[in-house]
């Protein structure tokens, strides 16, 4: 595919006044009203479309290698480029576990040849994620892949030790710890429900607020003590904002992040006993939601992540117990982002852009992602139509699962176009192949 | 009638009297040297057991049979998860053997809701890991209801593993749903998450309900089952303590009204949650449930299967 250059009309950056804007050569040339598109560009008349740098996803699930059945890295690219993403950080717990540098690196090329997104790789914290001695952080690092990025995500780097030894290890290089935060003497891996009055009445084992707060206040502790870059995965409690939101004031370097479905569902769904619900951690009541609403929108939780988790049928065909975790998330996250965030007033359009975008890309430390939109900048961006909306059906999605919360669901906004360095992997809606760059 | 029986709590008041009822009619069956009724002749109920149970899955099956209902027992237990089926699979399974009927047994919670999603038979909850059991407080209701009349105004106390307790809940909802009142007595520890939500009193000192404190006197005394395995998740110090703070001693026994009863689900841990001195005194009923049981499986499988109509019209014809 070759990167053609576009005069993208009658678009609002932002969402401020509608403007053109021309990429070139992979990077913004233009910013301005009646832009003259040059000899062989094309040309998107977007009807005041939204633009924004397209999303970064700290939290990504595509299950390559080991479980392909489920998702690969070219399905999970693909439903990231049509979710307005323009980079993911691929987490470690595949099979092998990413806890070499050949193992990110494999994942790194395989995100390369598919090239629709950047495909960041995270690397484990400790090996194998057993929690008991570190892994080769310093070989990611330093390889191809550049990991900045480590975390046991599935797991919680529960030892105090082996956790403060992880965090002051990272040091050298700008790295960050992203802590999956669950004790697991408190909320071990048949915890499955919210503890509150609904699991109690459903007789499913409890996954406590607590369980979730005390790991982060330990760790925020722990950050102060080391000097070093905390960010919290999958806040879900309100209590855990709280913590953050004190650690932030007394100048710990501590980031976090929210995933769209604890933003917009509660633990009530449960009632049905469908595993398309059960999520690690849990959905929580309609209070925790709006504390992290109200977390989201004054900077304590800092980006959006989606946990994209997608499971194959048979792992979800199962009783609610014994049905696996997470949910698909990378092609409604903007939807649910604009439901719960923007067409409630807590953001504007420059607020999402900084919590899918500029924030994460920060966080991740990607360069040439979440940057303004300016002349000169790399032309990594979305394009939304704000005011349509679109019914999620499973089966159109392009993740090779299905396990998705919000089937039949309506949200709001629609990706028109996706572009990579200047190159559509998006356009009118679909997925861009070679054959599909318009004319 | 419900298609299916997931839940006590689905049942209205009427429903469940007329469940009770014609188990009246089935448990006078028992007396008789022949016992089988045409009633479900030529239906095929399988009796799916992913765990292990011996006394409630006898009692669904001597209930199928006693109606001439065709019973297979099928033992799922780890054929799911762990060997890879998937629970949807194995159902399917069984489903297209041409069954009219599962009793369904599962270690997690919410299976047997599951299930119903994917099967067009009757599905039947015999137990689904903490949740509920609702076949047992229907028999425990009749074994109440058959030793102090009416159930309306009576006070009933759950002792024990509350969390749990798929006994409890199940209890909780059907004899609230009859009028009655309940009690639960457990330690902090074993009260499940929320549970000041339900319908019922709570208390954490069992010799004050005794003593009448807590809601009146108590009509019925339900000992739980105390699993030993709580004792590593550090619910309580020791069995002792347990005994002490929780089990039906002699003098416990001795401080209820004359008339109460004291009923377990069995299988009883003697010396823990029930003396022997109460499990084996006129009070205990915790036979009389085992035979209820029976009566009561027979009338709902009757119910779901047959029809709505009163057994009388089959009891006849059996009888004729």
């Amino acid at each position: 595919m070759t990167t053609r250059d576009t005069l993208l009309r009658d678009v609002r950056p932002l969402g401020e006044p509608s403007t053109d804007m021309l990429l070139v050569d992979g990077r913004i040339a233009g910013i301005g009203a009646a832009l003259t598109a040059p000899e062989g560009a094309a040309v998107i008349e977007a009807d005041g479309a939204v633009v924004l740098p397209a999303f970064v996803d700290l939290h990504t699930h595509l299950r390559e290698p080991g479980r392909e059945d489920a998702e690969t890295v070219e399905s999970g690219s693909a439903a990231a480029a049509l979710g307005g993403y323009g980079c993911v950080h691929a987490m470690a717990n595949t099979n092998p576990v990413a806890d070499t540098a050949e193992i990110v690196e494999q994942v790194a090329r395989l995100g390369r040849r598919v090239g629709l997104v950047d495909v960041r790789p995270v690397g484990a914290v400790s090996k194998g994620l057993a929690g008991e001695q570190l892994a080769e952080i310093g070989n990611m690092a330093r390889s191809d892949a550049a990991v900045r990025v480590f975390s046991d995500d599935g797991h919680c780097v529960s030892d105090a030790r082996l956790m403060r030894r992880a965090l002051e290890y990272l040091k050298p290089f700008d790295a960050v710890l992203a802590q999956h935060a669950q004790d697991p003497r408190l909320a071990d891996a048949s915890c499955c429900a919210h503890e509150g009055e609904i699991s109690g009445r459903l007789g499913l084992a409890g996954w406590p607020s607590v369980a979730e707060e005390s790991i982060i206040a330990r760790d925020v502790m722990l950050a102060q003590h080391t000097g070093s870059r905390l960010h919290v995965c999958h806040v879900s409690t309100a209590g855990s904002v709280e913590v953050i939101r004190w650690a932030k004031a007394r100048g710990v370097d501590v980031t976090a992040e929210v995933t769209p479905h604890h933003l917009l569902l509660t633990v009530d769904l449960l009632t049905g006993y469908d595993p398309v619900y059960k999520v690690n951690p849990p959905l929580r009541p309609a209070e925790d939601v709006h504390a992290l609403r109200a977390g989201l929108a004054d900077g304590t939780i800092d980006a959006v992540a989606t946990d994209h988790a997608p499971h194959a049928a048979h792992d979800k065909d199962h009783a609610f117990g014994d049905a696996a975790f997470g949910m698909l998330g990378l092609q409604t996250a903007l939807g649910v982002v604009l439901e719960s965030m923007l067409h409630t007033g807590l953001l504007d359009w420059a607020g999402v852009a900084d919590r899918m975008s500029i924030a994460p890309a920060r966080i991740g430390r990607v360069s040439g992602h979440g940057r303004p939109l300016r002349i000169g900048e790399p032309a990594n961006l979305t394009v939304i139509a704000p005011d349509e909306r679109w019914v999620v059906d499973p089966a159109n999605l392009a993740s090779l699962s299905r396990n998705t919360p919000f089937a039949g669901r309506s949200l709001p906004g629609v990706v028109l176009a996706t572009f990579l360095r200047g190159r559509a992997t998006v356009c009118d809606r679909l997925l861009a192949t070679g054959e599909q760059v318009p004319a | 009638m419900t298609r299916h029986l997931l839940s006590a709590g689905d049942l209205s008041a009427s429903e469940a009297t007329t469940i009770l009822d014609s188990a009246e009619q089935m448990y006078a069956i028992q007396a008789r040297q022949v016992k089988k009724l045409p009633a479900l002749r030529g239906r095929t109920v399988v009796n799916l057991f992913f765990e292990d149970s011996t006394r409630t899955r006898s009692s669904f099956e001597i209930a199928g049979k006693w109606l001439s209902a065709d019973v297979i027992n099928i033992s799922a237990k780890g054929s799911s998860v762990s060997k890879g089926e998937s629970l949807r699979d194995t159902v399917l399974t069984v489903a297209a053997m041409g069954v009219d009927a599962v009793v369904v047994r599962h270690a997690a919670s919410g299976a047997v809701q599951r299930i119903t999603e994917w099967v067009g038979c009757h599905v039947i909850n015999a137990g689904d890991g903490t949740h509920e059991h609702p076949t047992q407080a229907l028999l425990d209701a009749f074994s109440i209801r058959r030793r102090l009349g009416e159930l309306s105004g009576r006070h009933v106390a759950i002792v024990g593993d509350v969390t749990h307790s798929r006994v409890a809940r199940s209890n909780v909802l059907l004899l609230r749903t009859l009028g009655a009142r309940v009690t639960l007595v457990a330690p902090p520890t074993l009260m499940p998450a929320g549970v000041a939500t339900w319908k019922c009193g709570l208390s954490w000192d069992l010799d004050a309900v005794l003593a009448g404190e807590v809601d009146g006197p108590v009509d019925a005394m339900m000992m739980l089952r105390v699993q030993r395995e709580r004792m590593s998740g550090g619910y309580f110090p020791t069995e002792r303590e347990y005994a002490i703070g929780y089990g039906l001693s002699p003098r416990r026994l001795a401080l209820l009204p004359e008339h109460a009863v004291v009923l377990h689900p069995g299988p009883m841990n003697r010396g823990l949650e029930i003396s022997s001195a109460a499990a084996d005194s006129d009070r205990s009923i915790v036979l009389d449930q085992v035979r209820a049981g029976v009566a009561v499986r027979m009338s709902v499988l009757y119910h779901l299967l047959a029809g709505a109509d009163e057994p009388a019209a089959a009891l006849e014809e059996a009888s004729a």
